[in-house]
């Protein structure tokens, strides 16, 4: 009953494209419609690709697990030489589940939205990019080969460079969307490097494709192929990561998403959180036949993923803007995924991908809501205590900690005890204990959040200044947030782990593992055997253990105990101070490549100015000197000659009017006279 | 009974007359009388030949079709010339020389 969904998957994209093409005339031409009727046009497009979406979910859930695969190609695209795209839509368990995030998160935040942004006078261009960014996360995700994909990329970094540049009036929120850009550009050049590299190749074997089926069958043709001595799928794998990197905000490249924060938090919650961000994660499980290839890939990538988990997690302590804890803890998730990404469960990081989706949106969205009702404020410093007249969004806000801390049984601990149980079970122990750390730090900075928002007294801190007046949200922001926070509860259970499922009695208990399972054959074997599992409880319950107690230490250090972080401060001052500023790492960057740059771009001007225009300048000079030749020379030789036809010509003209005289008599004359000459002519 | 010389001389003179005329006068109307002249001697030509040459129909279509043209010509340079006594209040001619480069 669902099949007939399959044919208008097409709408999916589509309809986000046509309202953000409604909502961004209607913002160009400056007119100012009724906010409902924007926020109809923005909403209904993503509500409804949500429900298509949902239907060609059920379709496919009915299908053998082999029949799960479709191409629906639109229309042939590049057909240039070898190359052959057609803009076409791969529809799998992999790209549903990714729409599935896109569209129904991202209908939750436009919902939440409408509430957040209601005293915006760019209401019409805010849904306008939010729109075209959910047509472009569509396409990048159901895009059936690289260029789509690309297409998609590209886009989705155009808008979130202009949500967070939002607010471009002021200052510091354009350059950091300039910064976005700029460091995003460096990944997409890594990622496009990939795809021409790995198309090279793939043309030189004689099998030129760009589109992800035909990939995957040529993927074996590759093992073997070298090129300077490094395996070309190796290259191709970093190349690609170095994308990621660029895109999820991994080590190097993921200064950007904490100044991100700039935009507006709905933007935060949907581009920066739940979905753009998650775009390198998806990368790497969509060519995961590549990644599987290559084990040097797989260790860089997954000893790059828990540093940044780790590192990320460390800086979340110091922060004291509520958005940039949030923003850190998105990189430390992210750091989580791409553990999980390089030790080939796949799966794993797609689960944890789509429960940080539901819980940091909620986080994300709650914090919205705060600095909605504390007038703007982000600085948690000046919070405190506003659990009681914010219950709605304390309620949601602390189920959606438990979920990121890995409490059980919330989301979050099934994802990311799955991610440290196979990292662990793959043997990277080093990884592991990066990880385990990092995810007892993110149990103690959500909680040292909590305590500095929601708990204590307000205004402890502010130092007589003029106290604020916290309301709770509207419900167009409240209802958002239950909505996810069920979802954080809930969303866990979609991956319940197979050891637990078998005390409770049940197979294939790990919903997730089953639905996404076939499209990673080649990813770590579930461990089949029957035997009691017992390693895998006791990491289980170690970890739950360790998310129990920095939760704990969390709360007890910022609540009732907060002269003990203040003491071990000032042991570890100067350390500190390192954490304070981000481990300087903006400065270094600034000091290597910003300043170099810009220094190289002032000697380049001088270049430009003494040597190119010295060179250009001397050129025009000898043109000059021959130009004045060829013009005296024109002046009086040339032009002579030219005025002496001229004359000639006149003077003759002149001469012959005289025998036009405009009377038809006098040339009947002639025309007789020649008639009797003729005639005289003839007979005599 | 007259032959086609016959014909052909009284022809040759009228055409003769008519191009006189219209080389010699300055007014517009004698000019278009010489035309009309000269028209007219063509068409007896044609029925003249046409007469003379087993009757042939193609001779007779001839000379209406002058005859058509002429009337024409007769009401599109009567206009004219009506046009050009309007501007100048004469029909010389030699003086309606306002287009003369």
């Amino acid at each position: 009953m669902f099949d007939k969904f399959i044919g208008v998957i097409p709408l999916v994209p589509l309809l986000p494209l046509i309202g953000a093409a409604i909502n961004g005339f209607v913002s160009f031409r400056g007119w100012r419609p009724a906010r409902s009727f924007v926020h109809a046009v923005a909403c209904g497009s993503i509500g409804i690709s949500f429900l298509i979406t949902l239907g060609a979910f059920f379709h496919f859930v009915g299908l053998p697990p082999e029949a799960r695969e479709m191409t629906l190609t639109l229309w042939p695209w590049i057909y240039l030489g070898a190359v052959h795209a057609d803009v076409a839509f791969l529809i799998d368990p992999l790209s549903l589940t990714m729409m599935l995030v896109i569209s129904g998160v991202g209908s939750v935040i436009h919902i939440y939205a409408t509430g957040y942004m209601a005293h915006d006078k760019d209401y019409p261009r805010f849904f306008a990019y939010l729109n075209l960014f959910c047509f472009a996360m569509l396409l990048l995700v159901m895009g059936s080969n690289l260029f789509m994909m690309f297409i998609g990329w590209e886009g989705v970094g155009l808008c979130s460079y202009l949500l967070i540049g939002f607010w471009y009036e002021h200052k510091p929120n354009a350059a950091a969307g300039m910064k976005a850009f700029v460091v995003n550009r460096i990944g997409d050049w890594g990622f496009l490097i990939g795809v021409l590299l790995l198309f090279w190749t793939l043309f030189q074997l004689g099998h030129p494709t760009v589109t992800f089926t035909e990939i995957r069958e040529q993927a074996p043709l590759l093992v073997g192929h070298a090129w300077g001595g490094v395996a070309v799928v190796t290259l191709v794998c970093l190349f690609l990561f170095v994308g990621a990197t660029g895109k999820s905000a991994q080590i190097p490249l993921y200064v950007w998403l904490p100044d991100a924060m700039a935009g507006p938090t709905p933007v935060s919650a949907l581009i920066h959180a739940a979905t753009m961000v998650t775009a390198g994660v998806y990368m790497i499980a969509r060519l995961n036949f590549l990644f599987s290839l290559s084990p040097v890939a797989q260790t860089v990538i997954t000893t790059v993923g828990f540093s940044t988990a780790l590192f990320a997690a460390t800086i979340g302590f110091a922060q004291n803007d509520i958005k940039k804890v949030l923003a850190y803890s998105t990189v430390s998730q992210l750091g989580f995924m791409f553990g999980a990404m390089g030790v080939m469960a796949y799966t794993a990081g797609i689960f944890h991908l789509v429960t940080h989706a539901f819980f940091k949106a909620c986080l994300f969205l709650g914090s919205g809501s705060v600095i909605h009702g504390m007038s703007g404020e982000q600085d948690m410093r000046k919070m405190g205590g506003l659990k009681k007249y914010m219950p709605k969004t304390f309620l949601t806000f602390i189920l959606a900690t438990l979920a990121i801390a890995g409490i059980f049984p919330f989301a979050g601990f099934f994802s990311k005890d799955e991610i440290l149980w196979k990292t662990f079970s793959a043997g990277y122990y080093f990884q592991w204990i990066l990880g385990v750390v990092a995810a007892l730090g993110t149990a103690i900075y959500m909680f040292r959040l909590i305590g500095m928002t929601f708990l204590g007294n307000l205004h402890e801190e502010t130092g007589g200044e003029k106290p604020h007046h916290p309301h709770e949200s509207p419900a167009s922001m409240t209802i958002p947030l239950m909505i996810l926070a069920g979802l954080s509860i809930v969303g866990g259970f979609l991956g319940f782990p197979e050891s637990l499922g078998r005390l409770f009695g049940l197979h294939h208990s790990n919903l997730i593992e089953g639905w996404l399972s076939p499209l990673f054959h080649h990813g770590v074997e579930e461990g089949g055997e029957l035997g009691v599992p017992i390693a895998e409880y006791l990491l289980m319950f170690f970890s739950l253990a360790v998310a129990v107690g920095g939760s704990y230490i969390g709360y007890l250090f910022y609540t009732t105990r907060r002269d003990i972080p203040e003491k071990i401060v000032a042991r570890i001052r100067p350390l500190y101070q390192v954490v304070v500023n981000k481990y300087y790492v903006d400065e270094i960057y600034d000091a290597i490549f910003v300043k170099n740059l810009l220094r190289l771009n002032q000697g380049m001007n001088l270049f430009d100015q003494k040597v190119i225009d010295g060179l250009v300048n001397a050129s025009g000079l000898v043109v000059r000197i021959f130009s004045w030749i060829s013009g005296f020379l024109d002046k009086y030789l040339v032009d002579g000659l030219v005025n002496l036809v001229a004359e000639a010509t006149l003077a003759s003209g002149r001469n012959l009017r005289k025998i036009q005289t405009g009377r038809i008599q006098n040339y009947l004359y002639v025309a007789v006279g020649g008639l009797v000459v003729a005639i005289l002519y003839k007979f005599l | 009974m007259p032959t086609i010389n016959h014909y052909l001389m009284v022809t040759a003179l009228v055409f003769c007359l008519g191009l006189y005329n219209v080389v010699t006068r300055k007014s517009a109307v004698g000019l278009l009388i010489g035309v009309e002249l000269i028209l007219n001697a063509a068409a007896v030509n044609f029925v003249a030949f046409a007469h003379f040459n087993g009757n042939d129909v193609a001779g007779s279509i001839f000379a209406i079709f002058i005859i058509v043209l002429a009337a024409a010509e007769a009401v599109v340079a009567l206009a004219i010339v009506v046009a050009i006594f309007q501007q100048y209040h004469d029909i010389d001619t030699t003086k309606a020389t306002l287009l003369k480069g």
